[in-house]
């Protein structure tokens, strides 16, 4: 018998939503057989079985919430085991166990190996659960009771996994403090907001949503960012109608391929080989200097139900155009589906956000936070321009890149732009 | 393929110690010495002082044995013996530095190191004692060359090993000097003067600030100055040497004090103004090694910004101690073996090996206000100690600082009778992180000296119980 685990489906991840069963008591199951979907705040993961066996029990009901890491999910019964399954009951199953030929299940078992009741949202052990001993130095104990944070949700840095002053410090989201530092300021909080009610809006005149994962991790880092980042934008216009003759060219000669290379391929590739030439906006602000990246993995925001993600071209500095939009269109239907992994949408180096096809001139996106700069890229449509002293039409486009002033200065984001705008407007000069 | 995963260069308390840690990191490591293993912390440094010191007490605590009920006729010193006993102290730790070395398979290359552009590090090659070059490579590199005393020839204050001293000089004189003008009140040189006061010399010792022990809290640097002067050295505390010159008799220094000239003589002249890192000679510039300060520029796993090159201890900046270097030492390794090591921010204790001592760890008061904590601070005397009232040695007391918010311990001064071994409670302490809760809390044993700190940390509370 096993216990089957809510799995870490990236290193940073506590807790997810068990949002579905594939499997019921009493199926067969093979190891690598799909048995459960997870959702975390932003995506689906699928659970695969490890051992093979027969599910013993469930242990949490699909669309259950906030479910540990590591806590147990489901029961497996091994070969031993597998008498046991005319009843899915746990404690029937455990009674039916003692029952079982096999010698060793004879014997009296262990009370932790006792099947506990099917737990619910409610009594979900936690990785520390009540009673157990949590490590954590005085101080931070201390100052994790003053701030009102639970220890036993702060990772612990110390040795042996001790909670310690910088772990707390860290969770209130603050620099290691000075004491001016400790100063208690609500600055860490996002602001309090009033109930509807309290705003005149009566209750029942409206259905609510509950917060997904990704609505709760949109909300925290949006605001986190708006509020935290000194930011600012910069807006240029290119003229695009040698990139789109260039496009229905490239799209000619890789037809054969079955490839077609969007206008965001295009600004992707652009924006790659503007960030080689001007590394300066290829940078993220920490607290010990400014990271340079040395690679332009470039996220692209793709929109999806009940939320957003970024998806990442890796290296795109490094890639060929039909490379970027074989990938691009990979990661875009695989986000729709919520079927990234952790490593394909987080850690990159600089975003863009691309609203056009939907109609916007321009916008300015919020910094997607440690990236140093976003770019928002508005619709092309024929706009008149004047060029020569004449009046002409040409396609333009309006790109918005907004930049974290605590790396990216004013100057560097225009030199940014100045490298981007003519790899659009003669799109050739990309490929030297 | 480089020949070693490290070359440590210097064997002082960082270096060795770093190669030591890195042997047992299964690291295949290499050690480059110009002169003897150990360094100057012990074999001209904290070790062959302490010998000195310990010499100089013992014949102190004669002059008054009677307060003891106990009497000694014809009590006197032979000055090349006490000198002697020095050396031998230092020479039977540099024997044990040689035996560790073989011990962990650490290939002690004896020469002087310079560095050449390399990858992954810095090459390293040595001009060797014996004669000849060799060059070595390594995966990683350690600057461990620590620091000299710091002379200012522009005023006369550099050694000649005959009338103006060094450190150095000061540990293995010919004869003992009658009068002796000691420049500097730091650990350094307040540890010299307490030495030749004990065995009669007359010292006078000089600082350019206000006080002495000046990095000492406040209150410490008070009560050491009153006691050194119970013991007949005197001062001159904001006075600027403007000239030391030298005659065939001693030397005469030059003060302003307050505006006003000055004039002393002495038979010989102490230079204690500092340390200067050794980072002359090595190829640093044609590296581009950055300097801060004339000391190698670091990061907080102490790399430095050439690749593979890494520098702890004194050649990386204050505080110049060998505890500093040897944490950063083991640091390092642990950082370069890919470990996650202890931190480095841990704060370092300091010690002052006269008598009375004087040892500190962390915030003195006055930083910790400045710093804008919420101080609390408390005292306590060791004349109401029961322990130290029976062994006589009542002077001194425990000062701890403590956030009045968080009940942190930001920091503990002592001065007294082997203060310098109980510091590390505190050290304990602040390390774990402890509140004032649990330091109250901690059982004391009795009688010891040590129940002060606890009655320091309760007076930071208003909860003193024996005063």
């Amino acid at each position: 018998m096993t216990d089957i685990l809510m799995p870490a489906l990236s290193p940073t991840m506590e807790e997810g939503t068990l949002a579905k069963w594939h499997v019921k008591v009493g199926d067969t199951v093979a190891a690598g057989d799909v048995i459960a979907e997870i959702e975390t705040d932003k995506a689906t993961m699928e659970v695969e079985a490890v051992d093979e066996g027969v599910i013993e029990a469930l242990l949490v009901d699909a669309g259950t919430e906030n479910v540990k890491v590591n806590a147990p999910i489901a029961r497996l019964a091994g070969e031993g085991d597998v008498a046991s399954f005319d009843t899915p009951a746990p404690q029937a199953a455990q009674d039916d166990v003692k029952k079982s030929p096999e010698p060793e299940s004879k014997l009296p078992r262990p009370p932790e190996q006792g099947a506990p009741a099917p737990v619910s949202k409610d009594a979900m052990p936690a990785p520390r659960a009540d009673g157990e001993r949590v490590f954590a130095s005085p101080l931070a104990r201390r100052l994790a009771q003053a701030a009102g944070l639970d220890l036993k949700a702060i990772a612990g840095s110390g040795p042996h996994g001790r909670v310690i002053k910088a772990d707390v410090d860290a969770a209130r989201g603050k620099a290691p403090s000075s004491a001016k530092a400790t100063e208690d300021k609500p600055s860490a909080a996002p602001r309090q907001v009033q109930s509807l009610e309290q705003m005149g809006i009566a209750p029942g005149s409206y259905d609510l949503v509950p917060l997904d994962g990704m609505r709760k991790t949109i909300a925290r880092r949006m605001t986190e960012s708006f509020r935290d980042v000194p930011h600012f934008p910069l807006t240029i216009d290119v003229e695009i109608d040698a990139l789109l003759a260039a496009r229905v060219k490239i799209n000619a000669m890789l037809e054969k391929d079955g490839v077609k290379v969007s206008v965001n391929d295009l600004v992707i590739k652009a924006v790659a080989t503007a960030l080689r030439r001007v590394p300066e906006a290829n940078a993220s602000y920490t607290p010990e200097g400014i990271a340079m990246h040395h690679h332009a993995d470039i996220a692209m925001a793709v929109a999806i139900d009940g939320g957003l993600i970024t998806p990442i071209i890796r290296a795109a500095e490094t890639k060929g155009l039909a490379q970027i939009a074989v990938e691009a269109k990979d990661l875009a239907a695989r986000a729709r589906d919520k079927k990234l992994k952790p490593e394909e949408f987080q850690g990159g180096t600089f975003s863009i956000s691309n609203m056009g096809m939907m109609g916007i001139k321009q916008f300015a996106s919020i910094i997607n936070e440690p990236q140093g700069c976003i770019l928002s890229v508005g619709a092309g449509e024929q706009r008149p321009v004047v060029r020569d002293g004449q009046l002409a039409v040409a396609t333009v486009m309006t790109v918005t890149l907004t930049c974290d002033h605590r790396v990216v200065d004013g100057a560097i984001g225009a030199k940014f732009l100045q490298a981007f705008k003519p790899l659009i407007e003669e799109p050739l000069t990309m490929i030297v | 393929m480089s020949d070693f995963d490290l070359i440590v260069i210097g064997s002082g308390p960082g270096g060795y110690v770093a190669a030591i840690r890195a042997s047992q990191l299964g690291l295949k490591t290499a050690i480059v010495e110009r002169a003897e293993l150990g360094g100057v912390c012990l074999n001209w440094g904290c070790i062959p002082t302490k010998a000195l010191l310990k010499s100089g007490e013992v014949y102190e605590q004669l002059s008054h044995l009677s307060d003891y009920g106990l009497s000694v006729k014809g009590a006197g010193f032979d000055f090349p013996k006490i000198i002697e006993r020095s050396r031998g102290v230092a020479a039977t730790m540099n024997k044990g530095v040689t035996f560790l070395m073989k011990k962990h398979r650490i290939e002690v290359i004896a020469g002087t190191a310079k560095l050449e552009k390399g990858s992954p590090a810095p090459k390293v090659v040595v001009a060797l004692t014996a004669g000849g070059s060799r060059t070595v490579t390594g995966k990683n590199v350690i600057l461990a060359t620590g620091a000299r005393a710091r002379e200012i020839p522009t005023v006369g204050l550099a050694s000649d090993g005959d009338r103006v001293w060094t450190y150095r000089d000061a540990l293995a004189p010919k004869a003992l000097p009658k009068t002796l003008v000691v420049i500097g009140s730091g650990a350094i040189g307040i540890e010299f003067a307490s030495f030749y006061r004990a065995l009669g010399s007359e010292v006078t010792v000089i600082e350019a600030v206000d006080r002495i022990l000046p990095v000492e809290d406040e209150e410490v640097s008070k009560a050491a100055k009153k006691a050194f002067e119970k013991r007949g050295i005197v001062f001159r505390v904001g006075a600027k040497v403007t000239k030391l010159s030298k005659s065939k008799s001693g030397v005469t220094v030059d003060l302003e004090v307050g505006g006003k000239a000055e004039a002393l003589q002495a038979e010989v002249a102490i230079v204690a103004v500092g340390i200067a890192a050794n980072t002359e000679n090595l190829g640093l510039e044609a590296l581009g090694v950055k300097l801060d300060r004339g000391h190698v520029a670091t990061d907080s796993h102490c790399a430095t910004n050439v690749p593979g090159l890494y520098a702890i201890g004194d050649v990386a900046g204050a505080p110049w101690l060998a505890h500093k270097a040897s944490h950063e030492g083991v640091h390092c390794v642990e950082h370069i073996a890919g470990l996650k090591p202890a931190n480095l921010n841990t704060p370092i204790p300091g010690c002052t090996y006269a008598n009375p001592q004087v040892a500190s760890i962390g915030l003195t008061e006055a930083a910790a206000k400045a710093a804008g904590y919420e101080v609390k601070a408390g005292r306590f005397p060791f004349r109401v100690n029961g322990k130290a009232v029976a062994a006589g040695e009542t002077e001194g007391f425990v000062k701890t600082v403590f956030d009045g918010k968080t009940g942190a311990l930001l920091g503990a001064h002592m001065i007294g009778h082997e203060v310098t071994e109980m510091i590390q409670g505190f050290g304990v302490a602040i390390t774990l992180e402890a509140t004032e809760e649990d330091l109250m809390a901690t059982v004391f044993a009795h009688p010891t000296m040590s129940e002060a700190m606890h009655e320091a940390v309760l007076d930071s509370f208003g909860r003193v119980l024996h005063l």
